[in-house]
């Protein structure tokens, strides 16, 4: 099981240019492969596909709008089509083409958001994303796919392709902390199950993986044992796993580049007080616009720092004692 | 269930392709809009709910297409080289329905569960419930960056099949068309061809009130696609123009069809309350007998 993940966690890979050169892999593997740019293909390094495979590249200037109906027009024409823009504007200006065409009709269109979550730090609130999760979440039939490193970029990508209908890939901008080895084999849809523990689960997606390990390392020292589970697919969630672990680690803690509204966190929430009411706890943005930074400064100050998963860990299992569950209304504005 | 004086036999009728546009063909296409634009009538009148201005004002172009220009296999809908026809303007999908019915695509009858539950015939099109539609509409302004993602997809697979896209002209107050017009003219895809019904009416009133698009020709023309401007309702202009629009290559084609919201019923004609307008029952006959008037003129 360990194998699965690093043992020293900390050299950090660019999932930009693991997804780059991912395409390319995918282009080489199947012809049916085409790769649009809203012009940000030097930002998110599908400029790597347009390198390799010119003819199978198209950049339809900065019109969000249009990037993803003409991607629907390939999807029509029986292409695969990777639309590639910002992840803010998927979930915003290009939101009702992604509704109508891809969620209502199906539009086998793969949608890459690049510079999720904080990523874009330097740019600030305008352009970063952090509710895209919460807003695609709520759209029937799309898949949501959050790679949490570079190998997971690679293990992941031929399987967005080969899904059948759109899927949201949701990438970040920077070096990201390598935690897979090559055992590591996900499967859409089904979450993966890195570290064994009972005291307490965390189900992390995206670089929460990595935070969650390293609080996992903290938590040990203090003879809190917790299980920590890379929820890589938001949707369709795998409910059966959150139950299961719900069931026999009494405690939860969601970590998310994300608000903690709508996305991984609500998914979980929505899941636990149908299936299962245990405690629960959600580490992620508190429903606030953030500023611009550097990366990991800014995911520490706004709430998804290491200690904060700690701290949400220990809360979580210090309400599995209080039979209620509840959780009062002061402490939750810690 | 419908009735209609319609011969299914002469109805289902296809010109093929490059055949010249003889006077009984012309009269022909031009009487069956008219009975086409009947059923739309009926189905709007029984579902009392639809939009029938703007489907009059494209009945004569959506026959020319689908009974002589679009490649299309009805028994197999999803052929992969036959040409796309994009119905952007989706609430007028009621005389888009009874066209796909006309040709083979599903039975005449289906036509009355138009907007009902359960019925494949949605309020607006969906490529997976109805055969023969090929993306949503009803949203407006999609269709010239649709068109043009299967104009270039049929390009990759050398394929010479075309790309057709019916628009309203309220659709130009939208950005994305011109997103798409610029996406169209940058790749030069000749192989796509945009119909705009300028019928110069739109929900709350005349386009030029609403949001003033004209010079529509000169707009797209700066945008570097070809012109071509017609009156939509002459059969044989329309002929002509999708004609030239072969011809044209290293651009793509704009026909701009000079048409009349609520053609051919006299008091629907120009008029901003028969965009969404249902019939009384005094209003449906007094309709249904000016359609048969204007079938019966060709028929002659």
């Amino acid at each position: 099981m360990e194998s699965l993940i690093r043992n020293q966690i900390g050299n950090s890979a660019s999932m930009r240019t693991a997804y780059g050169a991912a395409l390319v892999e995918l282009g080489q593997q199947r012809d049916d492969v085409v790769v649009l740019s809203a012009d940000v293909q030097t930002s998110d390094f599908s400029y790597m596909f347009d390198a390799a495979f010119p003819d199978r590249f198209f950049n339809v200037g900065i019109a969000e709008p249009a990037l993803v109906d003409v991607a629907v027009g390939f999807a029509n024409g029986g292409k695969v089509p990777f639309a590639n823009t910002f992840a803010f504007l998927f979930a915003t200006r290009a939101l009702e083409m992604v509704r109508t065409h891809l969620c209502y009709s199906g539009a086998n269109v793969k949608l890459a958001g690049a510079y999720a979550g904080l990523s874009d730090s330097f740019d600030g609130p305008t352009h970063q994303t952090i509710a895209d999760l919460a807003i695609l979440r709520s759209l029937p039939n799309i898949t949501i796919v959050v790679p949490a490193d570079s190998m997971a970029v690679r293990k992941l990508l031929p399987q967005v392709a080969a899904w059948k209908g759109p899927v949201y890939f949701r990438l970040c901008r920077n070096d990201v902390p390598e935690v897979f080895t090559e055992n590591y084999t996900p499967e859409i849809g089904k979450g993966v199950t890195l570290t064994q523990g009972e005291d307490a689960s965390i189900i992390a997606c995206g670089v929460m993986v990595a935070r969650a390990i390293q609080a996992t390392r903290q938590l040990a020292e203090q003879n809190i044992r917790v299980r920590v589970v890379e929820m890589h697919t938001i949707k369709p969630l795998d409910t059966e796993l959150v139950v299961r672990c719900a069931r026999e680690t009494g405690a939860i803690v969601t970590a998310e580049e994300h608000s903690i509204l709508g996305g991984l966190g609500g998914a979980v929430s929505e899941c636990l007080s149908e299936f299962c009411p245990i405690p629960l706890e959600r580490v992620g943005v508190h429903d606030t616009f953030t500023e611009c930074g550097p990366y990991s400064d800014l995911l520490d100050k706004y709430g998804m720092s290491i200690e904060s998963i700690v701290a949400a860990t220990q809360q979580a299992v210090s309400r599995k004692a209080d039979s209620t569950t509840l959780k009062s209304f002061e402490v939750s504005k810690r | 269930m419908t009735t209609s004086s319609v011969n299914y036999e002469l109805a289902s009728h296809v010109y093929p392709i490059g055949m010249r546009h003889t006077p009984e063909m012309i009269a022909d296409l031009s009487c069956r809009a008219y009975e086409y634009r009947a059923h739309v009538l009926r189905m709007v009148h029984g579902a009392k709910s639809g939009h029938i201005g703007g489907a009059f004002s494209i009945a004569e172009v959506l026959t020319c297409l689908y009974f002589h220009q679009l490649r299309l296999d009805p028994a197999n809908p999803g052929w992969p080289d036959r040409d796309r026809l994009v119905f952007s303007k989706g609430h007028a999908c009621a005389i888009l329905y009874t066209v796909l019915a006309h040709r083979g695509y599903f039975s005449v009858d289906e036509l009355s569960t138009f907007r009902t539950m359960n019925t494949r015939l949605q309020g607006h099109p969906e490529p997976s419930k109805t055969p023969g539609v090929e993306v949503a509409a009803g949203p407006l302004g999609h269709g010239v960056a649709i068109g043009a993602g299967m104009a270039l997809s049929a390009r990759l697979d050398g394929s010479r099949r075309k790309t057709y896209v019916v628009l309203g002209d309220g659709e130009l107050n939208s950005g994305v068309i011109w997103e798409g017009a610029l996406v169209g003219a940058k790749f030069g895809l000749d192989n796509l061809v945009v119909i705009i019904d300028c019928n110069g009416v739109q929900q709350t009133g005349t386009t030029h009130h609403v949001m003033p698009t004209e010079p529509v020709a000169d707009k797209w023309s700066s945008f570097n696609w070809h012109v071509i401007e017609i009156h939509g309702h002459n059969v044989s202009e329309i002929l002509r123009a999708l004609d030239e629009a072969n011809e044209i290559h290293g651009r793509p084609v704009v026909i701009i069809a000079r048409t009349t919201k609520g053609k051919g019923v006299s008091f629907m004609e120009n008029s901003p309350a028969w965009h969404g307008g249902i019939p009384s029952g005094a209003q449906f006959e007094s309709a249904l007998a000016e359609l048969e008037d204007g079938a019966a003129k060709w028929r002659a």
